[in-house]
């Protein structure tokens, strides 16, 4: 394999290997030397954990695999064994991390650096396999850290430095790399994989505020005085805070040691200077950019300001960049129903609504989005902002190419098929 | 967990991780237990931090010591610490299980992972009428 064949020579710090989203996080587990994987399949999780077995059971990897019968006992597994004081990972998507959602407490109150893959995909019902945000934002007040990557470079980069960062006394606090369904998870990049000293310089050894262990019991999970436990919920936040820091740090390391430099929470693509702005998360922001361009030509002066980090939020950036645009529009490929897009509410918090904004809704339920799209869309906000001065939009669905803001404007209705409308009309009129 | 290995290779492994906990050079390669300035839920597992649980009983685990293998799974499990193994204490020289009535709680967990069926939860009633 390229990989080791570079190991041996050593002429690079790593080698570039063309791969899908999905098994750039597998070699980054790897990587990171994580002693127990417990994990059941959901697409467009699965392949990670079937890379990280094909790895195990090839004598790569040096790790046990724990088949669960459920991702509430994946994450369970993962938590057990890392609070017995071993790197621990899990991966999952939609169902399988709401299925998980309790544990995701458990791990968070209990301070034990766990890391996790979260696979973009909208959750049923209807039952959809595809890319959407609903799923990760819905972890968003657990007390994860939660990181988004824009392409397979970042899931892999990412999830190396997330044990650092979660394992750091300053945060002990598990972590959420999240990367998009099947536009990531099963696309196929070049990615460059760092070499194993490198991540062993960048990784310390494991650390953890304590262990439980056979002999030795501890127990976690006791009742304690409501005074007392609101102290613990203000220290997870002050954690929280303190993660800034921690992860610019590791950011700028892991640049020094590869080039690729992390030290920012967000990622601005030509917002100095902009008058517009772009903010959003996750693949599509690679869209923007381009759409970004693009606009430039037509002399709209566009940017794109990515948020990597969800949690911590990366407020200072936002408002550094944000706070004196004209307008900014907010991308968000989820839903909080009855209001507006999860990461609109955020952004708009954060900038106190003081520039013109807009919550664009998109993309909800793999629907594709392109470049052009937004190109669309952009334009549709400026002009909106040329006729009225300023204007704060905090839902403004764009689908298949239409606008429907949420208040007034009417929406699309789709037709449930004739065959089934019948069944439904017997049983309706049984019942009255 | 896949290759736990023979029953023999279980009880040495269970027995060992007992001694060894945190001793083991392999494991402080790759750990180091730094508390960090934080708050930790944490408790002592200590019999009767919750008061005397053995009032809550309905249901008594019985050991049968002909029967115990001395596989240290319901010590593991019991969620109130209150298995007792005494070593070599069994009828063939084996550990056996032994339970403090003063603070099991009759959940019936260790019944339910004892891989030979050496436990049985009888009614409490049985014990009462006796005395
Ligand atoms: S019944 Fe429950 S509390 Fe009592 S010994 Fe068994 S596991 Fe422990
Ligand atoms: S009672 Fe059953 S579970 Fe407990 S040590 Fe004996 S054989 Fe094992």
């Amino acid at each position: 394999m390229a990989l080791e064949a570079e190991e041996k020579t050593g002429v690079r710090r790593g080698t570039v290997i063309p791969m899908r989203g999905n098994d750039a996080v597998a070699y980054a587990v790897k990587l990171s030397r994580v002693k127990v994987v417990a994990a059941y399949p959901i697409t467009p999780q699965t392949i990670i954990v079937e890379k990280i077995d094909e790895l195990i059971s090839k004598g790569e990897m040096d790790a046990e695999m724990i088949h669960v019968e459920s991702e509430h006992s994946a994450l369970a597994a993962t938590y057990g064994a890392a609070v017995g004081g071993v790197r621990a990972f899990t991966a999952t998507s939609s169902h399988g991390l709401v299925y998980m959602y309790e544990v995701l407490w458990w791990a968070a109150g209990s301070r034990i650096p766990v890391v996790m893959a979260v696979v973009t995909r909208a959750i049923g019902a209807p039952w959809n396999i595809h890319v959407e945000h609903s799923d990760i934002l819905s972890t968003r007040d657990t007390g994860w850290l939660i990181a988004m990557a824009e392409n397979n470079q970042e899931a892999l980069d990412l999830t190396v430095m997330m044990f650092r960062v979660t394992e750091d006394p300053r945060v002990y606090l598990p972590g959420i790399v999240g990367l998009d369904g099947f536009i990531l998870s099963h696309t196929v990049e070049p990615v460059e994989v760092p070499d194993q000293e490198l991540v062993d310089e960048f990784l310390p050894p494991r650390r953890q505020p304590y262990t439980i262990e056979s002999g030795a019991p501890i127990a976690m999970g006791n009742i304690i005085p409501d005074e007392a436990f609101e102290e613990h919920r203000m220290d997870m936040h002050e954690s929280m805070r303190e993660a800034r820091r921690v992860i610019e740090e590791a950011g700028r390391e892991y640049g020094k040691l590869t080039g690729r430099d992390y030290s920012s929470l967000v990622e601005c693509y030509k917002c100095s200077d902009a008058d517009y702005l772009f903010v959003g998360i996750g693949s599509w922001m690679g869209d923007a950019k381009i759409a970004v361009d693009a606009l430039r030509e037509k002399g709209l002066r566009f940017g794109a300001l990515r948020l990597r980090w969800i949690r911590p939020f990366p407020w200072d950036e936002l408002r550094e960049y944000g706070l004196e645009k004209k307008a900014v529009i907010v991308l968000d490929r989820s839903i909080s129903f009855g209001y507006a897009g999860p990461v609109f509410l955020e952004v708009s918090s954060a900038l106190e609504a003081k520039p013109s904004m807009v919550g664009v809704l998109a993309g909800v339920g793999g629907v594709d989005v392109n470049y052009e799209d937004m190109v669309k869309i952009a334009e549709h906000v400026a002009g909106l902002v040329e006729e009225k001065g300023r204007v704060y939009v905090p839902a403004l669905w764009y689908h298949l190419g239409e606008f429907y803001p949420m208040k007034p404007g009417p929406l699309p209705t789709r037709k449930t098929p004739r065959h089934v409308n019948k069944l439904l009309e017997e049983l309706w009129s049984k019942k009255t | 967990m896949r290759r736990l290995g023979s029953r023999k290779q279980r009880k040495s492994r269970l027995r060992g991780e007992m001694v060894l906990a945190g001793s083991s050079p392999s494991r402080k390669d790759v750990l180091v237990v730094e508390p960090g300035d934080h708050f930790y839920p944490l408790s002592v597992a200590a019999p009767g931090s919750m008061g005397r649980t053995g009032s809550w009983r309905t249901q008594r685990p019985v050991v049968n010591a002909e029967k115990c293998i001395g596989c240290y799974m319901c010590w593991l499990y019991c969620p109130d610490n209150t298995i007792i193994m005494r070593e070599k204490a069994g009828p063939r020289g084996q550990d056996v299980a032994s339970i403090d009535y003063e603070y099991c709680k009759g959940c019936g967990i260790c019944a339910n992972v004892c891989p030979v069926n050496a436990i049985e939860m009888v009614d409490e009633s049985k014990f009462i009428s006796q005395s």
